[in-house]
Order: C-alpha cells, then sequence, then structure tokens
C-alpha cells in the first residue's frame, strides 16, 4: 500500500475548479515532488491530504486513514510545513520547537531539531525577529517534531539561502532515506529536480505527468551549446546535416540522441568556422524544458 | 489531558508575555475601581460608590478576558495561521478549545483574587453574598462573551477584529450597567442595556454579592440566552484560516 493515496480529487472554491481530478500516490521512502507553476493546485491538494481542507469530490488516503473523516488519528503520524507563517510572532525559537516536540510527544529533542536546521545561535529570536529563509527552518523543524511517517513539504526551500537549503534539503534526503514518504510541493523545478525520487506535474489544477525524472525526460534527447550569436544554422545543415535551433542570445539547441558522431561532426564545423563551443551538453532534456513541454510553455 | 495541558501551559505563557492584555485584564479594571471609588463622579446611587462598582468591575472583568483578551488572541492566531499550523497536530480542535478556556479561567482566578481583596480594601461591605451563585454567574457570563469573542475572531482579520473587540469593549462597558447605573440611562438605551450580556451579568453579580440587581431574574434569562447563542454561532461561523 502507498502511504498516500489520492484518487480523481477535485477540489472547487466556490466557482474555481482549483484541483481536476487529478490521481497519484507517494510511496514510503521517497521524495515526490508535486510540481507546478503558482496557483495549480498543490497547495490544495496538499492540505485535502493534511486533513485540513475537504476533497470536492474523488478520494484521498493517507497511511490508511481518510484524511477528513480521521485527521485525528492521522495527525499523530504525519509532520506538516505550511508554505508561509503558523508561529505566533512574538514566540521564540526553542520554546515553539519545545512546545510542538510536547504536542506530538514522541520523545523529539527540541534542542537537536533547532541545531539540525542550523539555529542554534537563534534559539532565543522571537519569529518576528527571524528571515524568511529562517523561518523555513523552523518550520521545518516543527514537522520534524512529529517523528513523522509521511511528512508534507509546502515549499521548503522558499526565501532560504543556497547553504541553507543546502542544509534543508540533506535534512528532507534523510527523512526519506529513514523510511518516511516524503511528499513536497514546489514551484521550483531546481528544487524538484535536486530532491525528487518522483515527480507529480500538475498544472491549472490537472495532472500532466507523473512519473520519474528519467521517464519524463524519456525519448527527448537534446544536444545542448553556446557559441557566437550569430551562427550560420543554414551553413550548419548544409555541410554536416546537423538541425540546430537557437534558444538564447547564444545557446542553441539539436533535438537528437547524443552520438559521439553527431557531435564530432558539430566541433569539427564550429572549430572550421573560427566560432567557440562553450558549456556542451548532452542527453536528456533539463527538468525546465520537460516542464515547458509537458504545459505548453507555462512558467513554473 | 497530556496534550491539553502541554497546549494550556503554551497559552498562559502567551498571555503573561503580552503586556497589552494584562493590562486590559488586571490593569484597567483595577485603575477603573480604584479610581470611581475614591472620586466619586458616577451617579453610582449608592452611599458607598465601591458597593455599586465592585460587582460591576467583577463583570468588566470577565469581559475582558473572555470576550476581548480571547478574541483578540485568537483572532491574531487565525491570522498568522497558528491555528491552522496547530490544526495538523495531535492537538486537534476540542483540546485547544478546552486549553483556552482553561487559560481564560485562571485568568480570571488571578483578576478576582487582586480585584476583591483591592474592593474590601476601599471599603466593600457586600450584604449578604451569595458566593457560589456568583461563581455560577461569572462561568455563564465567560460563556456568553467568549462566544462573543470567538465569533468575532473567527471571522474578521487581525487588525480590524483587534479594533472592533476593543470598540464593543468600550461600547459595553458604557451601556452595560457596569459603572454607570441603568436608572441613569436615557429610556431606549436603557432598554437596549438590559438585553446586552454586559448588563445582565453586572446585574446578576449585583444581585448575588448583596447589592440588589435591578431585574435578576430578567437578566439571567438574557444572559443564559447569550451564552447558549454565541458559542454556537461562534463553532458554525468560526473559521480556522
Amino acid at each position: 500500500m502507498a502511504a498516500v493515496e489520492v484518487e480523481h480529487l477535485t477540489v472547487r472554491h466556490g466557482d474555481v475548479v482549483a484541483v481536476d481530478g487529478i490521481s497519484f500516490t507517494a510511496e514510503a521512502g521517497q521524495v515526490t515532488t508535486v510540481l507546478g507553476p503558482n496557483g495549480a493546485g498543490k497547495t490544495s491538494t496538499i492540505e485535502v491530504c493534511e486533513g485540513y481542507r475537504r476533497a470536492t469530490a474523488g478520494s484521498v488516503k493517507v497511511l490508511g486513514f481518510d484524511p477528513a473523516t480521521q485527521q485525528r488519528q492521522l495527525s499523530e503520524h504525519i509532520g506538516v510545513m505550511l508554505q508561509e507563517g503558523g508561529v505566533y510572532p512574538g514566540s521564540q525559537v526553542l520554546e515553539t520547537v519545545r512546545h510542538y516536540a510536547a504536542l506530538y510527544g514522541k520523545g523529539a529533542d527540541a534542542d537537536a531539531l533547532v541545531e539540525a536546521v542550523g539555529l542554534t545561535s537563534r534559539g532565543k529570536a522571537t519569529w518576528r525577529q527571524l528571515s524568511g529563509g529562517e523561518r523555513q527552518r523552523v518550520s521545518l523543524a516543527l514537522a520534524l517534531a512529529a517523528k513523522p511517517t509521511v511528512a508534507f513539504l509546502d515549499e521548503p526551500t522558499s526565501g532560504v539561502d543556497v547553504n541553507g537549503r543546502d542544509a534543508i534539503r540533506a535534512i528532507i534526503r534523510d527523512l526519506a532515506a529513514n523510511g518516511c514518504a516524503v511528499v513536497l510541493a514546489t514551484h521550483e523545478l531546481d528544487e524538484a529536480e535536486r530532491l525528487a525520487d518522483r515527480m507529480v506535474i500538475i498544472d491549472r489544477g490537472a495532472l500532466i505527468a507523473d512519473g520519474t525524472l528519467a521517464e519524463l525526460r524519456k525519448g527527448h534527447d537534446e544536444i545542448r551549446f553556446r557559441s557566437d550569436p550569430e551562427l550560420d544554422l543554414r551553413g550548419l545543415a548544409a555541410a554536416t546535416g546537423i538541425v540546430a535551433a537557437k534558444v538564447g542570445n547564444d545557446e542553441y539547441v539539436i533535438d537528437a540522441p547524443p552520438q559521439p558522431r553527431l557531435m564530432a561532426q558539430l566541433g569539427d564545423w564550429l572549430a572550421e568556422a573560427g566560432h567557440p563551443l562553450h558549456d556542451l551538453r548532452a542527453g536528456g532534456q533539463r527538468l525546465e524544458d520537460v516542464f515547458r513541454r509537458l504545459t505548453g510553455g507555462d512558467q513554473p | 489531558m497530556r496534550i491539553t495541558l502541554v497546549q494550556l501551559r503554551a497559552e498562559l505563557r502567551r498571555v503573561a508575555g503580552n503586556g497589552e492584555q494584562l493590562l486590559l485584564t488586571l490593569g484597567i479594571p483595577v485603575l477603573l475601581l480604584v479610581f470611581f471609588s475614591l472620586v466619586d463622579v458616577l451617579p453610582t446611587g449608592t452611599e458607598e460608590p465601591i458597593d455599586f462598582l465592585a460587582p460591576g468591575i467583577l463583570a468588566l472583568a470577565t469581559m475582558s478576558t473572555a470576550m476581548v483578551s480571547l478574541g483578540i488572541g485568537t483572532g491574531f492566531e487565525r491570522s498568522y495561521h497558528v491555528l491552522k499550523r496547530l490544526g495538523t497536530t495531535p492537538l486537534g480542535r476540542p483540546r485547544l478549545v478546552a486549553a483556552k478556556i482553561g487559560s481564560v479561567i485562571a485568568v480570571e482566578v488571578v483578576q478576582f483574587a487582586v480585584l476583591i481583596p483591592v474592593a474590601f480594601a476601599l471599603g466593600w461591605e457586600p450584604g449578604s453574598p451569595n458566593w457560589l451563585l456568583a461563581v455560577a454567574a461569572v462561568i455563564v457570563g465567560t460563556m456568553a462573551f467568549a462566544g462573543i469573542g470567538l465569533i468575532m475572531a473567527g471571522r474578521l482579520p487581525g487588525e480590524i477584529n483587534l479594533a472592533a473587540q476593543n470598540g464593543l469593549y468600550l461600547v459595553l462597558l458604557l451601556l452595560g450597567g457596569m459603572v454607570i447605573p441603568f436608572a441613569k440611562l436615557p429610556g431606549a438605551i436603557r432598554a437596549v442595556a438590559h438585553a446586552l450580556p454586559s448588563g445582565a451579568l453586572a446585574d446578576v453579580l449585583r444581585d448575588a454579592l448583596g447589592s440588589a440587581g435591578t431585574q435578576p431574574g430578567r437578566s439571567w434569562i438574557v444572559l443564559g440566552i447569550w451564552a447558549l447563542l454565541t458559542p454556537l454561532l461562534a463553532a458554525r461561523l468560526f473559521r480556522w484560516d
């Protein structure tokens, strides 16, 4: 049995369909990323799984519990990181984590949690004194205080600096490595590419893809490189048969699998024409391109 | 029980750390009691102003804690998504409500532990007080005011809720028969004042504490209706986010 089972879930807010009949599962020991543009329906989906919001139609099971009717039993097993807020502005970091650790009553060490998210020196700081990134770290510590079997994390690295992101990603990977089913909602492709074992892509409330990154890339290999801004692409095609498309000021893409002969031909042609070759990359599409292909150009 | 106590401790810590709420729940009632007892400017209609004021100020203290303090605190918790996050823990709504009620009662105990001795020190001499009836009145009044506070907290944005709670506090204070006798109010306003929970609580407390309420039987009915309806309405209207 999957840790999270979502079947034909629909969520309406008045006349607006936020989630439109999506189905997916999340397994224990994996990071499942719910990816989509802002307003795609990610948070609504997660909130139904948490038991916070009611589904309009469809069913959701988390660890076999129906979040709508068994939220109290379910709450003992899940850790939740909200997209924003959730702590009283005057509450201190350590005091807040201790409070939540006590509410869950599973013996989580608040000091160790604060240390794990890198906020030991800020233990006495109040929520209002924290930066956006520090608040995200506190929120993660509160989710960890549950010692969760399933963790729902909504935009966990939003507003966090580079080092903080690395720390948070390491914690998320540890969670999954220890058997937790992590369901992570994000609009950041980089985040999803780095963390996800499996991706569920939502756009305008509808499920448009579900699989591993390798599965989503399958059949969509490319060769990508940078050179002078004004390459003679017709000349390239005439001389080598290679059809390249310009996708940026000095960036080009060839829609083809990464064959050594083709790449050698490209290199030779560029060298003979006196053009540089930078950032040559061959293989599966970047997630950004997979996402654009699937969503018809929507920006995450 | 363990979880409720954990939450109760957090609620009390928050109340103790909130200077504005302490001023509202303790400072203002004590100030009003002392000032208007020593400076005889209110038309209390009694020989000693303190005999009229003491029950009224106890009613005011109940309103401050159960309505304004609870309502403002809960409203901001809702705005800051604190309730939403707590809702995902094993705490659950019933235990959260129990912890909040426990916190209100604890603050009221402290208020009365300060106000009653101060009133005695100022010369309050209740006739033949029925303390048990007074406690019952405070409990019923607490339910009524908590319901009002939570209705507003559950529907209004944090800042608007803050202003509305304080505004209502002032209106009920002036109209409620707490510091100004019903008899001194104009006819139409007097009828409204008798129908308000503040006036009803002040009246039944005054009756229980030996100062003779104006119409205690009717006030008990008014207070009971408020205590029944407002928590039900709060439960129905309250939005957690």
